[in-house]
């Protein structure tokens, strides 16, 4: 086909080529649809909203976490984005920069998801079922407490104190779970303790 | 369309803009009270959370501004300055949340090359749209701010949206949306001004008589407004620039220049047709041809004679 085009045909390709770019230069190219080109599609349609609490301090914010997936059975649901839950009276929507950062958090490799033990003499840790962890806590928080709880204090005063135990409880956590706590805690004479309840 | 809300005001490197339909569009703005800023870069986690975006972890140097700069992942950046005020004799340190200021005028539109790579919506932001990026830098530039930044991934220029996809479903930029003191507040761009109104009586009661709105007119005002405690020094706040202005040289070569250029072609264009129609194509006569043949003729014998065997 090149081969066939003569000199002048070329040229008037060429021609034309140039007239229809400068003419597209000085405004007479067709109006694009550059507009549905130009806006990225808000990636929160057809997402799952749930609500939740922050997990990193006592301030508790509420937070709404979206996402993806129907949760059939190949379709696993995944969180795609978090923000805060402007209907929470705590934080109206805002969060802190570790808040607005949870995405990575949720899916980080390192997050703890179940209780873990690390045997005595043992470098790593082990995952367990909450019923051995809770038991092996009670157990040795019992024999802690009978070994060391003091009842009265060197001048006869009572004090019922367990100073060797420190109890450090969560941020997340109604008001009904943070007033349990709190009794639990300090009926049984631990001084050192820290929750939520303390904001 | 995707969205009802947004509509093309401007596009780079192209004359021809969509129709705004859907009658008045309004103007929205953010204003940033760096008053009331207590430098925690939420907006930074907020900003790069919603965008997908992702920075590497980075050396500290001592100072607090994290990355050192504005990247093509980070869309905005707290900077804190620390100022020693002479009057008042008062240490002060000054966070300034830094990104793309959303010109009424901008100059990396302006600048641009490439259609339909930067375009501006009549509600004011100023959008880039990566797909048609070449990734030339003139934005770069083109702005009076030194807000985008070019990728060395894909090469094209990156900045601030203003969330324009979520604008565009009515609600708020990711950063306004987090921002725990409310020093990032977004709405329209009057709303904005009265809001800013308010804080600068009220900065002006507690001693700083130069309170004011960094809303330059150099750029044709922005869509990303400062309430400043020094707003007649604004350099003090990590070099805010004092009257922002497009560079003369991208005015010049995207103003005037295009102007002439434009009249040059068009002058070639008609200058051609006119030749055409009065001079005429040109004619092979036969003394051409008979001329042409000696020539050949020629052309033969000396090679023959050139060569010998």
């Amino acid at each position: 086909m090149i081969g066939e085009l003569s000199r002048r045909q070329f040229l008037r390709t060429a021609g034309a080529g140039v007239a229809g770019t400068t003419l597209g230069a000085m405004g007479f190219g067709g109006a694009e649809q550059a507009l549905a080109q130009s806006v990225r599609p808000f990636k929160l349609a057809k997402t799952t909203e749930t609500r939740n609490t922050c997990p990193y301090c006592s301030v508790a914010c509420g937070i709404l976490m979206y996402g993806v997936g129907d949760g059939s059975a190949n379709n696993k649901q995944a969180i795609m984005h978090i923000e805060g839950d402007p209907d929470h009276p705590v934080n109206r929507g805002t969060l802190c920069p570790k808040g607005a950062a949870l995405l990575d958090f949720v899916h980080s490799d390192t997050r703890l998801k179940y209780p873990m033990h690390r045997k005595p003499g043992s470098d790593k840790f082990e995952r367990v079922t909450w019923e051995f962890a809770l038991e092996r806590i009670a157990r040795l928080m019992k024999d802690d407490r009978d070994k060391n709880f003091v009842a009265k204090s060197k001048d006869g005063v009572t004090v019922n104190r367990w100073t060797t135990v420190g109890f450090l409880a969560a941020s997340a956590t109604t008001n009904e779970t943070a007033t349990l706590t709190y009794k639990v805690v300090r009926s049984a004479g631990i001084v050192a303790f820290d929750n939520q309840a303390r904001v | 369309m995707a969205n009802q809300s947004l509509n093309l005001l401007r596009r780079s490197a192209s004359t021809d803009t969509p129709p705004v339909t859907g009658g008045q569009t309004i103007e929205v703005a953010k204003l940033i009270d760096v008053s009331k800023c207590i430098g925690c870069k939420a907006c930074q986690s907020a900003c790069l959370e919603w965008n997908n975006l992702r920075e590497e972890v980075g050396v500290n140097v001592g100072v607090y501004d994290n990355p050192h700069d504005l990247t093509p992942n980070s869309w905005t950046l707290m900077r804190f300055a620390e100022w020693d005020n002479p009057d008042t004799g008062n240490f002060e340190w000054l966070i300034r949340k830094d990104g793309c200021m959303h010109c009424q005028d901008p100059g990396c539109l302006k600048a641009c090359p490439a259609p339909g790579a930067i375009v501006q919506y009549t509600n004011g932001i100023v959008d880039f749209v990566h797909e048609n990026c070449i990734g030339c830098a003139y934005c770069v530039k083109g702005c009076p701010f030194n807000i985008p930044r070019i990728s060395k991934v894909d090469h094209k220029a990156y900045k601030c949206s203003l969330c324009s996809d979520r604008v565009a479903v009515g609600q708020g930029p990711a950063c306004a949306k987090a921002c725990p003191t409310a020093a990032i507040m977004f709405g329209t761009k009057e709303d904005m001004k009265k809001q800013a109104e308010k804080r600068i009586v009220d900065l002006k009661s507690r001693g700083y008589a130069n309170a004011g709105l960094y809303d330059p007119a150099g750029v044709g005002g922005t869509h990303v407004m400062y309430v400043l405690h020094h707003n007649d020094k604004p350099e003090i706040y990590a070099g805010l620039p004092h009257e922002p202005k497009i560079s003369p040289l991208v005015a010049a070569w995207k103003g005037t220049g295009k102007v002439l250029a434009l009249g040059a072609l068009a002058f070639a264009a008609l200058g051609a047709f006119f030749h055409h129609t009065v001079v005429g194509p040109n004619k092979v006569s036969e003394h051409d041809e008979e001329n042409a043949a000696e020539l050949a003729e020629e052309g033969k014998s000396s090679k023959t004679e050139a060569r010998p065997v």
